[in-house]
């Protein structure tokens, strides 16, 4: 099927809000190539359990698709109908199964040698897009706050070592009561602004008392999803025929309450939680690959205006194969090996966040826990500078947001 | 500070290349390739030919210039970068063009053709590899083309199924993991740690058939015990490092004249555990230290010997939105794209930097002149500066 032919009943099988949407917007979607839409719809098939930033972006999206006249959509998309597709990705169940097809059309266009102008049409696609935007004011400036080393009492490395050109390095930070002032200083936000996922605590353990009004995932509460997923994963791959692609077809159809997920649970965070492990490489079984991973799927798909996180030392290194199968019950912990990590986590948290609108505004601070040394970026933070001046992460937060 | 990467591909290639180049020089004080262009000192007569020996030693499964060669990485490869680049012709701007994948991008170093394969199948490459082109045209036995490889994976890697050349015309392929699981199989032995399979795809093992011949050559050919061989991997730390054992027993027992080392415990990157990356960096960087003084204190090897030190790819960049750093190898940028190449020993030039733009698929044509066979179906140019 070609998305000319697309019609009201093709969406049968989505979820409310999105088959709304794509039967309000059928005569745009028809008037699109086939490498491009399933891309499209990768997103709208999952409306409803999207975040209000993503359901803004999805229908400012479609909304611009819409205006476009004859020639201009010929114009945006000739880079997307210049890609040849094998007869197999056209008879595709596209529609219904659209990450899949997704997944199949880049194996496809690697081994056609297209990934290149794939890209370049997906790139210049999103500049357009990004031209049409018109910024959207917010008088609260986006915070990242990354808190790594717990339970490591030396560190003889050069800590923070990609962001210190980027901010002022403190050497004379007070550790006293330091991850609460710094939760607090979330609470506060989240307090003045009250807009739903936009405030956010991740530990890579379990997490400390918060208020509720800070949305909050953890490592360690979220212990026997991971491990009813890793059961369901070991069962598949034990199925005759099961191959990498099959088990991700698998894992992408799951639900929440396939994994053991209470129904009471608010569906839209159900769904992300579920998404870290299926679509995640490494957060099933490293606390600070899900700490890294769900930092940057928070900023990309939230767009989170506050994010702390805390790393937590991970289990020490053994055979992935067993690491999956959940075996040897209590596991050893690696927590230098986890500083590390997490100050590569905290890093990439940083770049994905200036990836995001307001970036020229937006704070960040990475503070090594219990010790006296923090990282702090921010607009009015002199760069690639030291101080040894003493100094209490209240008054960081204060100082990377002024 | 706003994040883009408005870099073309090709501008951003050439930074990666130009940059590894200075580092180079400041590093291990190197000297540009152009300057020193004269003949070629391949060029040799056909008796040395005979004699010629090459290992090639994929350094795996992709590392960045920001965790090897750049400033702030260096501390990484204390090896590569004070005993092996000052003896070494280094090319710093070699791409890839092709899948990303480990199994197919390392089918394309063989082959000299961008393999289309899928990565995770177990077929045999669609073109004849170097072992192939090998073997026939110079009339060598199979014990003289040997493939040591990381995973069940990659057991088709020595030879195509192409008319004319084909099965049992290519290289032996040993599977060190294999040969262990198989040893210590029913033994109470802890030695989970050196045989998982492989990190892009954990969870897949393919199932090979065939064990009792394999623990039978060895017996014959390694001349090690099956105890031994269980006993002495009990001592070793990772996949790589069995898979050195195993090239060093093979290169005593057997010297194969064409050697290919896959190395791939770098790519635990894949788990997301940045140490565990950096981990894998610092071992293999001692691991081809380690082969090197091999090959020059083998009696076999010592003097009559190219050692190829290349990744199959890079990975991913920090700046890239689709990727997630060094995690994986996905996106097809420049980081991931653009490699280097070391080469040491026999008619090498002893340390000495070439920025001019090779691909991977260019080292089987410049073998084949080296060694002198004619990889005919090979889309890969010769590299002058070799040949």
């Amino acid at each position: 099927m070609l998305p000319r032919d697309l019609k009201a009943e093709s969406f049968a099988s989505y979820p409310p809000e999105a088959r709304r949407i794509a039967i309000d917007h059928l005569e745009t979607l028809r008037r699109l190539p086939l490498s491009f839409v399933p891309s499209l719809l990768r997103e709208l098939i999952d409306y409803d359990y999207k975040f209000p930033v993503e359901r803004s972006t999805i229908e400012k999206e479609i909304s611009a698709l819409k205006s476009l006249k004859d020639a201009e959509v010929h114009e945006w998309f000739t880079e997307f109908a210049a890609i040849s597709l094998s007869s197999s990705l056209t008879t595709f169940s596209w529609v219904d199964l659209p990450a899949q097809f997704v997944e199949q059309e880049a194996a496809y266009l690697w081994s056609t040698h297209q990934l290149d102008s794939f890209r370049k049409a997906a790139k210049d696609y999103g500049d357009r897009l990004e031209r049409l935007k018109e910024p959207e004011p917010n008088d609260l400036r986006r915070l990242g706050i990354a808190v790594v080393g717990r339970d490591v009492s030396t560190y003889d490395g050069l800590l923070f070592k990609n962001l210190r050109k980027h901010g002022t390095y403190f050497t004379s930070v007070s550790p006293q009561n330091g991850l609460k002032s710094l939760l607090a200083a979330v609470e506060k936000r989240a307090e003045a602004d009250q807009a739903r996922y936009a405030h956010w605590y991740v530990d890579g353990g379990s997490p400390v008392a918060h208020s509720d009004r800070i949305t909050s995932v953890a490592y360690d509460a979220l212990a026997p999803v991971r491990n009813s997923l890793l059961k369901r994963m070991q069962a598949e791959i034990s199925r005759p025929g099961m191959g990498p692609e099959e088990l991700r077809t698998v894992l992408a159809r799951l639900n929440p309450a396939d994994v053991g997920m209470e129904g009471n649970m608010d569906p839209v965070l159900s769904r992300f939680q579920l998404k870290l492990f299926t679509e995640g490489s490494g957060t099933q079984i490293y606390s600070t690959t899900f700490v890294q991973w769900t930092s940057r799927e928070i900023l990309r798909r939230a767009q989170a205006r506050t994010l702390l996180v805390r790393y937590a030392p991970r289990q020490r290194q053994r055979p992935l194969n067993e690491l999956l199968a959940g075996e040897h019950g209590e596991a050893e912990l690696d927590p230098s090996g986890s500083l590390i990590d997490a100050e590569m986590g905290a890093y990439y948290h940083w770049i994905n966040q200036q990836r995001l609108p307001g970036s020229e505004g937006s704070g960040f601070i990475a503070w090594f826990e219990g010790h006296n040394q923090a990282v702090a970026i921010g607009p009015s933070m002199p760069r690639g500078t030291e101080s040894n001046s003493a100094i209490d992460l209240e008054r960081l937060v204060s100082l990377v947001l002024a | 500070m706003k994040v883009n990467h408005s870099f073309s591909h090709s501008e951003a290639a050439c930074l990666v290349s130009r940059t590894r180049r200075e580092f180079l020089r400041d590093a291990a004080g190197l000297v540009a390739g152009g300057a020193v262009l004269q003949a070629s000192p391949f060029a040799r007569g056909e008796s040395v030919r005979k004699k010629r020996k090459v290992v090639v030693v994929t350094f795996g499964g992709g590392a960045r210039d920001q965790e090897t060669f750049a400033p702030e990485g260096q501390e990484n490869i204390p090896h590569m970068l004070s005993e092996m680049a000052p003896q070494s012709s280094f090319f710093t701007h070699v791409t890839n063009k092709g899948i990303l994948g480990h199994y197919v991008a390392t089918a394309s170093l063989a082959t000299g053709v961008y393999e289309t394969l899928n990565n995770f199948a177990s077929v045999a490459p669609e073109h004849p590899t170097i072992f192939e082109y090998f073997r026939k045209e110079l009339k060598r036995p199979s014990s003289d083309a040997w493939v040591v490889a990381p995973s069940n994976g990659f057991h088709r890697i020595g030879e195509s199924e192409v008319r004319g050349f084909g099965p049992g015309q290519g290289a032996r392929v040993i599977l060190p993991k294999r040969l262990l699981g198989l040893a210590s199989a029913g033994r109470d032995v802890d030695l989970e740690h050196l045989l998982h399979d492989n990190y892009e795809t954990p969870l897949y093992t393919p199932v090979l058939a065939g064990g009792e011949v394999e623990l039978h050559q060895m017996e014959t050919i390694l001349k090690l015990s099956v105890g031994d061989f269980a006993s002495h991997a009990r001592t070793l730390s990772s996949p790589d490092e069995l898979s050195l054992y195993i090239a060093k027993r093979l290169m005593r027992e057997e010297a194969p004249s064409l050697l290919w080392i896959t190395m791939h415990d770098i790519d635990v990157a894949h788990s997301g555990a940045f140490s565990l990356y950096i981990d894998g960096i610092r071992r293999t960087d001692r691991l081809c230290a380690e082969l090197w003084k091999t090959i020059q204190t083998e009696p076999e090897y010592a003097g009559n010997t190219t050692m190829f030190v290349l990744p199959d790819f890079g990975r991913d960049s920090d700046f890239d939105a689709g990727g997630n750093g060094f995690q994986h190898h996905r996106t097809g940028d420049a980081a991931s794209r653009t490699t280097w190449m070391m080469v040491l020993g026999a008619g090498a030039r002893q340390g000495v930097v070439y920025d001019t733009p090779v691909q991977s698929i260019d080292l089987v044509p410049s073998i084949g002149a080296m060694m002198g066979f004619s990889p005919s179906q090979s889309s890969g140019k010769l590299i002058r500066e070799l040949v």
